[in-house]
């Protein structure tokens, strides 16, 4: 038995690594001086995808990602670590999305992919963390979930054996088919890239890039398994109005960047005498000992 | 004048005959807003064997209890308890509506909202009331839910709100607000409900075959001291002094993300907006730089030591006490002087 499935990835901002100049003088955020990274938990999910093409042969994995053009850097790595295809979706009327048009908008790019057995995703998205578009998704295609998940263990008759690790320890369920699943960090990280894939798909490029490219437009016309799929609103059926601003019931109010009432502290010298009454002081009021 | 509809609603989590922590503290937070509101506090609770959970619940200052008892019900999976509340809030179309951001209310939530076109906030660190003007409509909007949370991995704080759909729909982590009774005779309405109601029988098309519950045996919420541990310092080695240091002091080993992402410290022992809330004695930061999202977990501790070789490091804004150095250097030293002056 062989199955379809979907990987939905997205490429974020490295907020592990702010640097000082990551932040502009007004106090937003400087995107451009953050690089953008394949979200770490979707390389998670990518690798239950994989781990479950090598089981069962013929299995085809396609990785689905939201945003702009240059999302496709993420369809390529995950071409060069053993996708078979991929899709970028991507158009201005998604800009300003919240979650639930993110998820409405990648539902729609599901379906239109169609004939799927399972949808794998990261749990969240490390510029959010909200771990929300999961469920959302699967709720906007009825069918059901499995959230938290650290092993698809096996897909049997219809029905997937996963492994979920969630506060109060593991939970292991069965869940039929079609099905999103989200994948905690905690399962198996993702192989590394295959050279020979690289070597295969290094001119992979959707339509956009390749226009702005003579050489890469030719190698695709000889090579059709290079384009990555460009689609927008239009070409996934989606209502303008459950998409972008229009589409989110949620509303940013008010950004700020914090400013923490300064407590006066006090510097202690990093000397063995300093140190050394600091304890003692805080032994004496009774904090410590 | 309160109704049976448009009032706040929590979700109760329920296991083992006990109604979770976040779910009491959500419910105490929902107590403050229902009577800023003038409306009515309610709960709902979905799970097997839930005898009189009502004791445990109505002393929070809630006006209705629904009950939903059935064997099917735990242990909890998706697609019964959404139905649940999909269902119950289009009946009585909550204004509000609070979960807990555990593996449970983070499954539930989104499911909810989106079925539901409502919007839902994740991990929210504060709620309040207040009023809103749309920039671009110019329309304004009264007694809003503002859900405020760190975003962007904790470099900026959001305050985002839910003009237009219900319920306002937001998520909060274990710790994050205070458990307090309202008052342990408070009277309120239990409601049972048939689960076959609200339910459809493929909703339980998921099976849990196993489970296997440990207990963490990190107890970071409980501890009056932590020491906890950031990308500062610099490696595992590094990182596992702090258990000595901890060991000494009788406290617990908590870790930034960084730490924990780099592989120093297992998930449980994360401290902050995406980790543990904690408001110990006395908190030790070694290595961490400060990032909101760690702060939001951990800035109202009585005490806090920064150790850091950056001098700058914001988090040294928050401490009372700054010792400007290397971690390996220091942290030994204080371990040396602990021991010398408790013997």
């Amino acid at each position: 038995m062989s199955y379809n499935i979907i990987v939905l990835a997205k490429q974020v901002p490295d907020t592990r690594n702010v640097g000082k100049d990551a932040m502009k003088a007004d106090g937003t955020i400087n995107r451009a001086a953050l690089p953008a990274i394949f979200n770490p938990e979707d390389l998670n999910a990518l690798e239950q995808a994989l781990k479950l093409k090598e089981m069962y042969p013929g299995t085809k994995v396609t990785i689905l990602t939201m945003g702009p053009a240059r999302a496709a850097e993420i369809v390529r790595e995950g071409l060069y670590r053993g996708a078979d295809g991929g899709i970028v979706l991507s158009d201005r009327a998604f800009a300003g999305s919240d979650t639930l048009a993110t998820s409405y908008a990648l539902s729609a790019a599901v379906r239109k992919i169609g004939n799927f057995d399972l949808v794998i995703g990261g749990r969240q998205a490390i510029d959010g963390d909200t771990a929300q578009v999961g469920p959302q998704i699967a709720e906007k295609l009825g069918i059901p979930q499995v959230t938290y998940a650290e092993d698809i263990i096996e897909v049997k008759d219809g029905k997937a054996l996963i492994k979920r690790r969630i506060e109060s320890g593991v939970e292991t369920v069965k869940a039929p088919l079609p099905l999103v699943v989200t994948v905690n960090g905690s399962a198996d990280a993702c192989r590394p890239r295959n050279a020979r894939n690289v070597q295969k798909y290094k001119y992979a490029a959707v339509p956009s890039e390749a226009a702005a490219d003579e050489k890469v437009k030719a190698l695709i016309e000889k090579r059709p398994y290079l384009e990555i799929g460009e689609w927008n609103a239009q070409t996934v059926d989606a209502d303008l109005a459950q998409c972008g601003l229009p589409g989110s019931p949620t509303k940013v109010k008010q950004i700020e960047n914090v400013v923490f009432t300064a407590k006066d502290a006090r510097r202690v010298e990093n000397t063995d005498a300093e140190l050394e009454k600091l304890i003692q002081e805080l032994i004496a009021n009774h904090t410590i000992g | 004048m309160a109704t049976d509809k448009n009032n706040l609603i929590v979700y109760c989590e329920y296991e083992d005959g006990k109604v979770a922590d976040v779910s009491l503290e959500l419910l105490t937070k929902g107590r403050q807003l229902a009577d800023k509101l003038g409306i009515k506090l309610e709960a709902v609770v979905a799970g097997s064997d839930l005898k009189d959970v009502e004791k445990q619940i109505l002393p929070y200052g809630v006006d209705t209890v629904y009950k939903f008892d059935d064997k099917r019900l735990s242990p909890y999976t998706s697609l019964p308890h959404s139905s649940i509340l999909i269902n119950l809030f289009k009946e009585k179309q909550p204004r509000i509506a609070f979960m807990g951001a555990t593996s449970i209310g983070r499954d539930l939530g989104p499911r909810v909202s989106s079925a539901l076109h409502s919007g839902l906030t994740a991990d929210c660190t504060q709620l309040e009331i207040g009023d809103h003007k749309d920039a671009r409509t110019g329309e304004e909007y009264k007694d809003l839910l503002l859900q405020i949370r760190p975003a962007f991995g904790g470099n900026i704080v959001a305050t985002i709100v839910n003009p237009e759909c219900r319920p306002q729909m937001a998520t909060v982590r274990e710790g994050v607000m205070k458990k307090e009774v309202r008052d342990s005779n408070y009277s309120g309405e239990v409601i049972n409900l048939k689960t076959e109601d609200y339910t459809k029988p493929e909703d339980f098309v998921v099976e849990v075959i196993d489970r296997n519950v440990e207990k963490s045996k990190v107890n970071l919420k409980g501890a009056p001291i932590v020491v906890c541990g950031g990308y500062g310092m610099g490696s595992k080695e590094n990182f596992d002094m702090l258990y000595e240091l901890a060991d000494v002091l009788g406290g617990e080993v908590g870790a930034s993300r960084a730490a924990v992402d780099a592989g120093w410290a297992d998930h449980d022992r994360q401290i902050g907006q995406t980790g543990v809330t904690v408001r110990p004695k006395l908190y030790i930061a070694c290595g961490i730089s400060g990032q909101i999202q760690h702060i939001a977990g951990m800035q109202e501790s009585s005490i806090i030591i920064s150790v850091n070789n950056d001098p700058n490091a914001p988090i040294n804004d928050i401490a009372d006490y700054v010792i400007t150095g290397n971690v390996e250097d220091v942290v030994p030293k204080l371990i040396k002087y602990y021991k010398k002056n408790t013997k």
